[in-house]
């Protein structure tokens, strides 16, 4: 039996076969023009939606709002649920996929064919977060200095933040 | 060597820190070198297996007299070995200049600043930021890999503290660290095109140094020196370019395989491998290889890496001729030495 090389940010529920073919990511970081576009939209339905969320409760709403952004972002980007996500500043790539949990960019020990040290057969996220932010309009954002993430933040829905967060500016 | 060594260096007792100069953010000597305008001269060493602080100082004691810096590795190759720390507290007690390496993957932030201001209080000036390697790679594949910060992250928190002096959290400190930042920069991994942009990331998050990765193929370090330039990034920090001497054919494609990040061309194996001596042969290699990177406009100094082999650092430092008839310093300094005070003329 081949050992698993343990992750730094373990995902929701299990720990990820490395084996695996990821196939959407990949279909995201390739289509992150179109993705970037689709989230402004929404990010400005969310921010509209924001009095309307507070009148029902955020603490009311956090459980099933996490649910739903976990499977719809699980199924787009492998999302981990770190509860800060910065896929814009990715082009689109969780960074949380990284095993050693890196947010602001590659580590140099990226394979020759740019496969990731620890996952020999996984393509290296910032490799595909690099091309993938070349693609956005955003992309520059690749170049700004992301804070350690907050672990309280950990299983919780980005989307209910920004929500809160642009209604109490 | 007749050289004299230079009156910034000299400090009242060879294990205190040296007296403050402007412009200065430590009190070390790799720092005042390297601000001079001197090709520097780094080394790396490889912490023991061992309780014995007399191990740590046989070991340095081959690079004395011929390095401006000596790295002490935390737990390289996710391998365990005496900390970066402790050893570096061995080195500055003889007047060293060490650099604490601070590697990720093994501690969180609460550990990590206070293993700094620890270091810093024991005479430390440099620290260079690491992510690390992962733990598949070393003795304990089965440790929990930490990495709560990232080598940027990690810079920006060690300058917070330096100079706003509080803990990431916001908590004052009494006393901040002086230290001189440094960074890790492999020119020779994908995604080859990000590597520049990635050293201003970490020029941006606080790096005042850089050693790279080992150098066996200079067009591509070139390529990538010449895009830092075009950033001025070379105006803005100091690149150090890593080298080393490789022991054979054999250990260079055993590197080539199993060490992360490790680009050696086939050309650089062939030659080794048609040599009659190889071990001679990796040395004359590197001794070109530090003659040549000597000449690369930007570059600031090298960091020798000779796994295995610290013996034939000083050897191969003489050989290029690089110190230029400069003497780093050493202990033969501080028997005649004025106080510092004195040197400076007020």
């Amino acid at each position: 039996m081949t050992r698993l090389a343990p992750c730094a940010f373990e995902p929701r529920g299990k720990r990820p076969p490395p084996e695996r073919k990821p196939r959407m990511r990949l279909w995201s970081v390739r289509h992150t023009a179109l993705l970037e576009r689709v989230y402004a939209r929404f990010e400005a339905a969310v921010a509209r939606a924001a009095p309307m969320l507070a009148r029902v409760g955020y603490d009311r709403l956090e459980r099933p709002t996490a649910a739903l952004e976990a499977a719809v972002k699980g199924f787009l980007f492998d999302c981990r649920m770190c509860g800060d996500c910065v896929l814009s500043n990715t082009g689109m790539s969780c960074p949380m996929n990284c095993p050693k949990a890196m947010r602001n960019g590659p580590c140099g020990g990226v394979r020759a064919d740019g496969n990731c040290e620890v996952y020999p057969k996984m393509h290296c996220v910032w490799l595909k977060a690099y091309e993938g932010s070349l693609a956005m309009r955003g992309g520059a954002a690749i170049a700004e200095i992301l804070p350690p993430l907050d672990h309280g933040r950990k299983g919780s829905s980005t989307w209910l933040r920004l929500a809160r967060e642009t209604a109490s500016a | 060597m007749s050289a004299a060594p230079h009156p910034h260096d000299l400090g009242a007792d060879p294990s205190a820190p040296l007296i403050d100069l402007p412009g200065h953010s430590s009190r070390g000597r790799l720092e005042r070198v390297l601000r001079r305008g001197e090709f520097a001269v780094t080394t790396e060493l490889s912490p023991p297996d061992s309780a014995d602080a007399d191990e740590v100082r046989a070991a340095a004691e081959a690079f004395e007299g011929w390095v401006d810096g000596i790295n002490a590795t935390d737990g390289s190759g996710a391998h365990c070995h005496m900390s970066s720390v402790a050893v570096c507290a061995i080195l500055t007690r003889i007047g060293y200049s060490p650099v604490l390496q601070i590697s990720c993957r093994d501690s969180n932030r609460i550990a990590i600043q206070g293993a700094v201001l620890g270091a810093a209080a024991l005479g430390v000036g440099n620290v260079l930021c690491l992510t690390g390697d992962g733990v598949q790679c070393g003795d304990h594949p089965e440790a929990k890999p930490v990495f709560d910060l990232d080598s940027i992250s990690l810079l920006s928190v060690i300058r917070m503290m330096r100079d706003e002096s509080r803990f990431l959290s916001g908590r004052r400190l009494t006393t901040p660290p002086r230290l001189f930042l440094g960074a890790a920069e492999n020119p020779f991994a994908p995604p080859i095109d990000f590597r520049v942009p990635r050293l201003a990331k970490k020029i941006a998050a606080g790096a005042q140094f850089v050693q790279t990765q080992y150098c066996f193929d200079l067009t591509m370090f070139r390529a990538f020196m010449g895009r830092a330039r075009d950033m001025g990034l070379d105006k803005r920090c100091f690149i150090l370019a890593g080298v080393g001497p490789l022991a054979s054919a054999r250990a260079a494609r055993w590197m080539r395989a199993n060490v992360a990040g490790v680009h050696i061309p086939e050309s650089i194996v062939a030659r080794l491998e048609g040599a009659a001596d190889q071990k001679a042969e990796g040395k004359r290699i590197c001794v070109e290889m530090i003659q040549a990177l000597r000449e690369e406009p930007g570059v600031a100094g090298v960091h020798v890496m000779a796994y295995r082999q610290s013996r034939t650092v000083a050897e191969i430092v003489a050989e290029s001729g690089v110190l230029s008839g400069r003497a780093p310093w050493r202990r033969s300094f501080v028997a005649n030495m004025q106080p510092v005070e004195s040197l400076e003329g007020g």
